[in-house]
């Protein structure tokens, strides 16, 4: 089967470091595919590259078989690679309407739009309280209030949402549950599924490895910059998972990566 | 390890007995003074528009009719018809997190290329004045693009600009200033600012209206355009803004040149009010026009508050000028409550903001 989204021979450098160090990805269709590593294995610089907030400075990404050269999140988005960053990325006085819509607003038809570039605002509010409901994410009374009002769990479930919503090809979703509690964690890690069930591949980093065998189809370990294995949750145990990526143990012939 | 490894959920089990909701909107009670803060922190206009009410109202006592009379009222719209059209140009920088120094530099050297354009090479004086207009919006265009583009802080980059477009106007109009009979009979177009009409004892001019109808449309398009929330954005955290798909430099670039333009034309208003043009004029704008802005209560760290709120501001240095003048008090004291308004205005700036909390 072809990958949705493949990544070869990638290579970023920071000054003297060497983030990712041709690191080979690739994300098949319609799966969860968790990538784990250890704090500074290039997890974060693999993600940026995919979704455009990062340019590599070697190697080719591919997009449903098509070579793709993002040059900024903005180009990635287009492409149909929506991303929730670990910072949410979200303008805390602005309503939670305004971000979602954040770089694609609904203009009003007719000369209001077209002329006076009016915003569809009803329009807008509607969609944006479907799609908190639809994903039963949370109850809203006012979803024109502040984002800096809401709490961080209310902020996470509304940056997935507008992942979820606009996300056509990819989802990626980067320590979506380090902020939040156990029960928050729970409706993200169903959110996820959701989205999944709706035949969306999703990308996961994370640390929390429950989390991670608990959704992931299958997991990238990165380690040192590159892809180090993919493996089988089903074949491995956690504590398997941590000494791969910890370097505690050789990773198995059939699974290493190439 | 293994046995348990498996069974992810069995940590989750503990919290199963407790509620299910999660991340409700309760609407819990604030108190007065909670609610007070609240709706200030959805409408930050208010606050000004509450002191320029106020403010009006305790001179129209004082005063009586001296005061409280349309001539006087429109007077007052008339003195801060400059600054209210600067102020409008700085707001949409500051909202941006920038701070624009070169406000009063732009607007002088554009009123000085639409004088010099007519009356040095022979221009027709409309040509002049697009000129002049074009000028204002290059110098904006290159204040954005070393913002934007070289990354430079915006108090550096307009601090310099404001010196070099300064001496740049000097050196070019040879302080030379062009006498207000000369425009009237060549170029009366250039005094079109100036035009007066008379409205039951209310005196209005064509600036005046300028820059209520600019604020307002300015208002329009920061609250329903797509542009307006991306300058929010912007100001509020440009990385987010960027990794949620705004075009950061865009509308930096806009708010520059739209700034340069606008303060252009603010140099043709000048013009109007004064009926000359002097390279000598308007040397305060920058300063009052940021005081406008805070007092207006758009915060400086960028990001919140409206352009109604500047135009309140400079209403009310406006009003407690003229009302101060009025009474006979040394003028000093109109900066010494202008002063004391700053800081109380930055004061409820960051009381508000707490509202997050």
């Amino acid at each position: 089967m072809e990958p949705i989204l493949k990544g070869r021979n990638l290579v970023k450098r920071y000054g003297r470091v060497t983030a990712l160090d041709h690191c080979d990805f690739d994300l098949m269709p319609g799966e969860i595919l968790a990538v784990i590593g250890d704090n500074g294995a290039g997890k974060s610089t693999l993600i940026k590259a995919v979704s455009g907030a990062a340019t590599p400075d070697e190697g080719e990404i591919w997009l449903e078989g098509r070579k793709v050269d993002f040059h900024s999140p903005i180009d990635a988005r287009e492409a149909g690679i929506e991303t929730v960053y670990q910072t949410l990325a979200m303008s805390p006085a602005l309503s939670i309407t305004d971000n979602m819509f954040m770089g694609r607003e609904i203009r009003r038809k007719g000369p209001l739009g077209s002329v006076f570039r009016m915003l569809d605002r009803p329009a807008m509010e509607k969609f944006a309280r479907d799609k908190l409901n639809e994903l039963g994410l949370m109850t809203i009374q006012n979803i024109n209030q502040a984002v800096e009002t809401l709490s961080g769990g209310q902020r996470q479930g509304v940056a997935v949402a507008r992942a979820a919503a606009f996300g056509s090809k990819v989802i990626i979703l980067d320590e979506p549950t380090a902020a939040l509690g156990v029960k928050e964690s729970r409706r993200v890690l169903d959110l996820i599924q959701d989205v999944k069930s709706r035949g969306i591949p999703i990308i996961l980093i994370s640390h929390n490895m429950p989390h991670v065998f608990e959704v992931a189809d299958r997991i990238h370990v990165h380690r040192l910059g590159k892809r180090l294995c993919v493996i089988d949750p089903k074949d491995y145990t956690m504590s398997d998972a941590v000494a791969f990526m910890t370097g505690a143990k050789e990773p198995p012939e059939q699974d290493r990566a190439a | 390890m293994s046995d348990t490894s498996r069974q992810p959920d069995d940590f989750e089990a503990a919290a199963k007995g407790s509620p299910e909701q999660v991340a409700e909107f309760e609407d819990h009670h604030r108190g007065f003074m909670g609610t007070v803060q609240h709706f200030l922190h959805m409408n930050p206009s208010l606050v000004p528009l509450i002191v320029l009410v106020a403010a009006i109202l305790i001179f129209g006592a004082l005063l009586g009719a001296k005061f409280f009379s349309p001539f006087a009222l429109t007077l007052i719209l008339q003195q801060v018809q400059i600054v209210g059209i600067v102020a409008a140009a700085q707001s949409l920088v500051i909202l941006t997190a920038g701070i624009d120094l070169s406000v009063g530099a732009i607007m002088v050297m554009s009123s000085v290329v639409m004088g010099q354009f007519t009356f040095r090479y022979g221009l027709p004086p409309a040509v002049a004045i697009l000129c002049g207009l074009a000028i204002g919006t290059a110098i904006g265009a290159v204040n954005g693009f070393l913002v934007s583009r070289v990354k430079l802080p915006p108090f550096i980059v307009t601090l310099g600009m404001w010196q070099i477009v300064l001496a740049a106007n000097f050196l070019y109009s040879q302080n030379e200033t062009i006498r207000s009979q000369e425009i009237e009979a060549n170029a009366p177009i250039l005094q079109l600012f100036g035009a007066k009409f008379n409205v039951g004892g209310a005196v209005f001019t064509v600036g005046v209206i300028f820059m209520l109808v600019l604020v307002l449309v300015l208002a329009y398009a920061l609250r329903h355009t797509a542009w307006g929330r991306h300058v929010y954005a912007v100001g509020d955290d440009p990385e987010a803004a960027e990794l949620s798909g705004v075009n950061v430099h865009r509308t930096l670039m806009s708010v520059y040149m739209l700034s340069g333009l606008i303060c252009a034309f603010a140099g043709w208003a000048l013009i109007g009010r004064i009926g000359s043009v002097s390279p000598t004029s308007g040397q305060l704008a920058n300063i009052e026009s940021i005081t406008a802005v805070v007092i207006g209560g758009i915060s400086l760290f960028g990001g919140r508050g409206s352009i109604l709120g500047s135009l309140f501001g400079a209403l009310i240095v406006g009003v407690f000028t003229l009302g101060l003048r009025l009474l006979g008090a040394d003028a000093q004291w109109t900066f010494l409550l202008i002063g004391m308004l700053i800081i109380a205005a930055v004061a409820v700036d960051q009381w508000i903001r707490k509202v997050a909390a």
